[in-house]
């Protein structure tokens, strides 16, 4: 039990979290105006957006971890452009595993927005635009509120999804104590290494948290929530 | 003064409806559009609103133009300054009554929203969230607040096929009151004669999407080819020969009544079709119930 109070066990926990954190505010941020889009947008190429905004849930998460690697690295166009401003590459960076996770994570906020914007009352949003509130103002006051609870099963299951991810971190991310090793990756480490009472607290912790967010979301969010999980 | 000239070519249940409208409509007035359902009485309302657009014609609101298929000028919904009431009230749920009331108005304004709520005895009602009001207070506070927005023109779509004949009643009352003292341009859908008898100065009849009649409600409802002043329309129910005589069964609006014709009358007769019963010889005799 000693390892509990060593803090470089605990590290990979600390960076779980904050790329959890960092990857569902951002996605919140690109996840609304995307799903809006679909929403109340006719265009003539939805079902390719929402297909490629699907692939994450069909495709191996090395398949995504491999292309993302190819374009993360400094020969990469997006690595390229990041290093010329920050200085460093994608790929093997933290920022890197941000960026992997928005998009791998993208339909899990996406799909709970979407359902929540389509069974908005049309009617409260014509209501507003009669009464001079802007489609931004109508959003911020009319719309978000209203959704209140897909807005919560967006950021909570994205979460969670981001703190079960493997695939894509360790193609992309690689295994560097405090800015890539993040806990299911430590966890694949301590197997390698044959320490497996290390992995069994790794992943005890692991279980435990997952379920506790789960149960968390059951309780709380009850019938809104659940069948979001299908969507 | 709202000016209407406006065309669409609407998808009907019967098929495409060539929707063309002229009319111009006075501030103070109370209009009624009234027609059968699907003849686009409710396109007719959000046209006017910016929410959809005319295929051909011109809106214009005292001068100001806010459709001109010509000039190509179709004002947005914001611009345009109508207060509008929805079949669903659409109530903004998450707000309370009153910021209901503070969000329609163009400039926040607690005071005078106050004064609206009290107007229409909403006041006590002031803090609740709409969900946990019933059906006839939810469509007050849905008339207050398009009020609130301090409209040119108030659009009310069958704003009380919701409620129950009790309620309805009540609100139709209440609902001509409150177009006295705001004095606003005001035009209604409804299908229901007896609320477009009871509410409207002017009658905007719709048939297959044009202009049927219109005028004061007494007019278009009372002035028939007939003379007669008892007459009801009705449905033929079922046509039944009894030795020589023809029983007719009609239905009219809840009653079922049978009327006895003869073998002449009945060859103009079919079921299904519209008829007007009437009488003349006849004193009628009204009593409470």
């Amino acid at each position: 039990m000693s390892e509990l109070l060593n803090p470089a066990f605990w590290e990979p926990f600390g960076l779980t979290i904050k790329l959890a954190f960092i990857t569902t505010l951002f996605l919140y941020l690109v996840g609304i105006p995307i799903a809006y889009y679909l929403a109340f947008t006719k265009f003539r190429f939805r079902a390719v957006l929402e297909a490629i905004i699907a692939m994450p849930l069909v495709l191996p998460p090395s398949v995504l971890g491999f292309y993302f690697l190819l374009a993360f690295s400094q020969n990469g166009f997006l690595g390229a452009f990041w290093k010329d401003i920050f200085g460093h590459q994608l790929a093997f960076h933290f920022d890197g595993l941000v960026i992997g996770s928005i998009i791998f994570s993208l339909p899990f906020m996406v799909h709970p927005l979407l359902s929540g914007f389509k069974a908005m009352d049309k009617f409260q949003i014509e209501a507003a635009h009669t009464m001079g509130k802007s489609k931004f103002q109508t959003l911020l006051k009319v719309i978000l509120p209203s959704i209140k609870s897909s807005l919560a099963t967006g950021g909570v299951i994205s979460f969670a999804h981001t703190v079960g991810e493997f695939g894509v971190v360790l193609m992309i991310g690689g295994n560097i104590d405090g800015e890539t090793k993040v806990a299911s990756i430590a966890i694949y480490n301590e197997v390698e290494a044959l320490n497996y009472s290390m992995a069994h607290s790794y992943s005890l912790i692991l279980f435990a948290f997952s379920f506790a967010i789960l149960w968390l979301v059951y309780v709380k969010l009850g019938n809104d929530v659940k069948g979001s999980f299908h969507a | 003064m709202l000016e209407i000239s406006i065309s669409k070519k609407l998808l009907g249940a019967t098929g495409i409806i060539d929707f063309e409208v002229t009319c111009n409509f006075e501030k103070g007035e109370f209009w009624t559009i009234f027609g059968e359902s699907g003849i686009g009485k409710t396109t007719l309302l959000r046209m006017i609103a910016g929410l959809e657009t005319p295929d051909n014609g011109s809106i214009t609101m005292d001068g100001e133009i806010w459709f001109d298929s010509k000039k190509r000028i179709n004002l947005s919904p914001q611009k345009r300054k109508v207060g509008f009431v929805f079949q669903n009230y659409a109530l903004f749920e998450n707000m309370s009554v009153l910021e209901n009331l503070l969000f329609a108005q163009p400039n926040k304004n607690i005071t005078k929203a106050e004064e609206i709520l009290e107007v229409m005895g909403l006041l006590v009602l002031k803090e609740r969230l709409p969900n946990t009001l019933s059906g006839g207070q939810r469509q007050r506070v849905a008339l207050a607040r398009s009020i609130a927005q301090e409209p040119k023109v108030l659009l009310l779509d069958e704003p009380l096929s919701a409620l129950d004949a009790m309620t309805r009643s009540r609100l139709q009352d209440e609902l001509k009151k409150t177009h006295e003292i705001f004095k606003l341009a005001s035009l209604m859908v409804s299908h229901d004669r007896s609320e477009v008898f009871k509410l409207s100065d002017q009658v905007l009849w719709l048939k297959e999407g044009k202009v049927f009649q219109k005028g004061k409600p007494k007019e278009i409802f009372l002035s028939k080819t007939s003379s007669s002043k008892f007459s009801f329309e009705g449905e033929i129910l079922d046509i039944e020969k009894r030795d020589i005589i023809y029983v007719v069964t009609i239905g009219i609006d809840k009653q079922i009544v049978e009327v006895v014709v003869d073998e002449m009358e009945v060859k103009e007769l079919q079921v299904g079709s519209i008829v007007n019963v009437s009488t003349k010889a006849f004193a009628p005799i009204i009593k409470v119930r």
